[in-house]
């Protein structure tokens, strides 16, 4: 069974800027991985070849074993961008139904309510999109791209209207995706969101893949701080399994220990260091989108 | 072919369903209220004319000089439909958001642009051909006269409509919508400016003018298709009156040749090749 998403040496040039500069990455089928990175890393152009909307440069990038851009995988495909728009014009239904009839979908009606309830969007079926709120929208826009049940989502950046329940919607949305089998590359900002539902991370910076990894390993255990009567004392080699000595050795040495705290770095900690350490490619002006 | 009758489908309802068909309604019935009006009146006018000692028929003049004029009417309204229904097809839908979504379904690009196209032409041409109809009719009723090649003329009018069509998709690729619909208005008027160059070249005789018409016929095939569409409007016209007639309003009446048909036809399929291989190799 080839991989949802497999993307081997791939590089992407705009004139004189790199987007991309032979990232290696795979997504498992049923599989959801976050990418992360800051503004201009080459996250979206990612995407954007895995979708076939840009073309690489160099290297390949392959949907459940086809050539990306190619009508068998698009086929295998849903796709949110990042910047998207609906006719204003059409209802929530009448933009599922273009989009069956455009992937080949018979799920007919049945299909359209199945999504629309996922998304929370039931009492909206008959809405006219330009009457919804941005947040309405892009929980429509999920339900767009799980059109035709595909094996691969590609969601550049799905929660980035919502408000805090419209995520928590959108997470729950993902983990059920991921029971289903739905293979799902996440680009976001937001590592909390990463942290709660990814089972990998893949971190790039000026288009180059930069650390991957699952969340827990990236965010190592960092030390061990102890209240004491004294202060905060804090052993940043330390790890779980020497905390019992060292409560041992501090209350033989006449200390009164109050708390305990293992000190995890977070996320976070991990991105920041990843993305601080990369270097840029030789001739690399800036990367783009 | 399914893929390309729903994206013609989807752009058709969208013009439905953003009320620009109701104004081109309302618009065009204001025109042929105007054009019935101003017909009747010519023709009560040319009625009470007496006979002139040039052999000149008065009711035929008349007729063929508003139909002409009529004519020139309905090819600016069907162009300005065709370049509003296809200005922004990619570029200008892509800067919106609108464009990726379809894309990056299993529908190819070709296709996608074969609809748009499909759209846009069948509409204005259909246009074109209704509102010329009309012109006819009025002409036909209220001043008896009719046309000696109706047919041949709204067919050629409705050509030129749907080359400007495949100019203004074709442009959307490059441009954003804006310079894309100002681009093709200006590329219009350019090609009509050439045609009456010409017409000035064939009355002074002027060899540069005569060049420059027939090459911007070739280059603008759409502006060959309105000429061609007046000659065969009066080409039976005898006498006198028949070569007065045969000049066409302002003098734009042109005898394009046997090749103009076949030729563009092999102008939509070399545009057509343009805009595909274009839009195969942009990024969106």
């Amino acid at each position: 069974m080839p991989d949802a998403l497999a993307v081997t040496g791939l590089s992407k040039r705009y004139g004189a800027t790199h987007a991309l500069c032979g990232v290696d990455l795979a997504v498992g089928e049923g599989e959801l991985v976050g990418l992360l990175g800051p503004n201009g890393a080459g996250k979206s152009t990612l995407v954007k070849i895995a979708c076939g909307l840009v073309r690489p440069t160099g290297g390949t990038a392959e949907v459940c074993g086809a050539p990306a851009g190619t009508a068998a995988a698009r086929g295998s495909l849903g796709y949110l961008a990042e910047l998207f728009r609906f006719p204003g014009w059409a209802s929530a239904d009448e933009l599922l139904a273009l989009h069956q009839r455009l992937a080949g979908s018979g799920g007919g009606a049945a299909e359209r309510a199945e999504l629309l309830d996922l998304v929370g969007l039931t009492e909206a079926r008959d809405r006219r999109i330009e009457t919804m709120s941005k947040g309405m929208q892009q929980r429509l826009g999920i339900a767009q791209a799980l059109v035709g049940q595909p094996a691969l989502l590609l969601l550049d950046e799905p929660t980035s209207a919502l408000d805090p329940a419209g995520r928590r919607t959108v997470r729950g949305l993902l983990v059920e995706l991921r029971r289903r089998g739905v293979a799902v590359l996440l680009n976001t900002h937001l590592l909390s969101e990463v942290e709660q539902v990814c089972d990998r991370v893949a971190i790039i910076d000026r288009g180059l893949l930069v650390a991957e990894g699952r969340p827990e390993d990236l965010a190592r255990p960092h030390g061990v701080e102890v209240e004491t009567a004294s202060g905060t004392r804090a052993f940043p080699a330390a790890s779980r399994e020497d905390v019992p000595a060292i409560v041992e050795r501090l209350v033989r040495a006449g200390e009164r220990v109050y708390e305990v705290r293992l000190v995890r770095s977070t996320l976070e900690d991990a991105y920041l260091a990843a993305v601080d350490t990369a270097e840029a490619p030789a001739g690399d002006d800036r990367t783009a989108a | 072919m399914s893929d390309v009758l729903v994206v013609a489908g989807h752009a058709l309802r969208e013009s439905l369903r953003r009320r620009v068909f109701a104004v081109v309604v309302g618009l065009t019935l204001a025109f042929g209220a105007l054009y019935t009006w101003g017909t009747s009146e010519l023709f009560q006018d040319v009625n009470n004319f007496g006979p002139n000692q040039f052999g000149l028929d008065p009711r035929v003049l008349a007729g063929a000089t508003i139909l002409g004029l009529a004519m020139f009417g309905t090819l600016f309204l069907g162009v300005v439909l065709a370049v509003f229904l296809t200005l922004g097809a990619v570029r200008g839908d892509a800067e919106r958001g609108l464009l990726q979504p379809l894309i990056v379904r299993p529908l190819g690009r070709r296709q996608y642009l074969a609809g748009r196209f499909l759209a846009a032409a069948s509409v204005s041409g259909a246009y074109v051909l209704i509102v010329y109809a009309g012109g006819v009719v009025v002409t036909g009723v209220l001043g008896d006269w009719w046309p000696s090649d109706p047919v041949g003329a709204g067919l050629r009018l409705a050509a030129a409509v749907v080359v400007v069509a495949a100019l203004a998709l074709l442009g959307s690729i490059f441009l954003s919508a804006n310079a894309n619909g100002i681009a093709v208005l200006m590329v219009f008027g350019a090609g009509l400016l050439a045609g009456l160059l010409g017409s000035i070249g064939d009355a002074l005789n002027s060899h540069t003018l005569q060049t420059i018409a027939n090459t911007s016929s070739w280059l603008l095939p759409f502006e060959a298709l309105y000429r061609d569409a007046l000659r065969v409007l009066v080409s039976e016209v005898p006498g006198v009156t028949g070569a007065i007639v045969q000049l066409g309003p302002l003098g734009g009446s042109h005898d394009a040749g046997p090749l103009l048909g076949p030729y563009t036809i092999a102008y939509l399929a070399g545009v057509g090749a343009l805009a595909a291989a274009a839009f195969a190799r942009t990024d969106l």
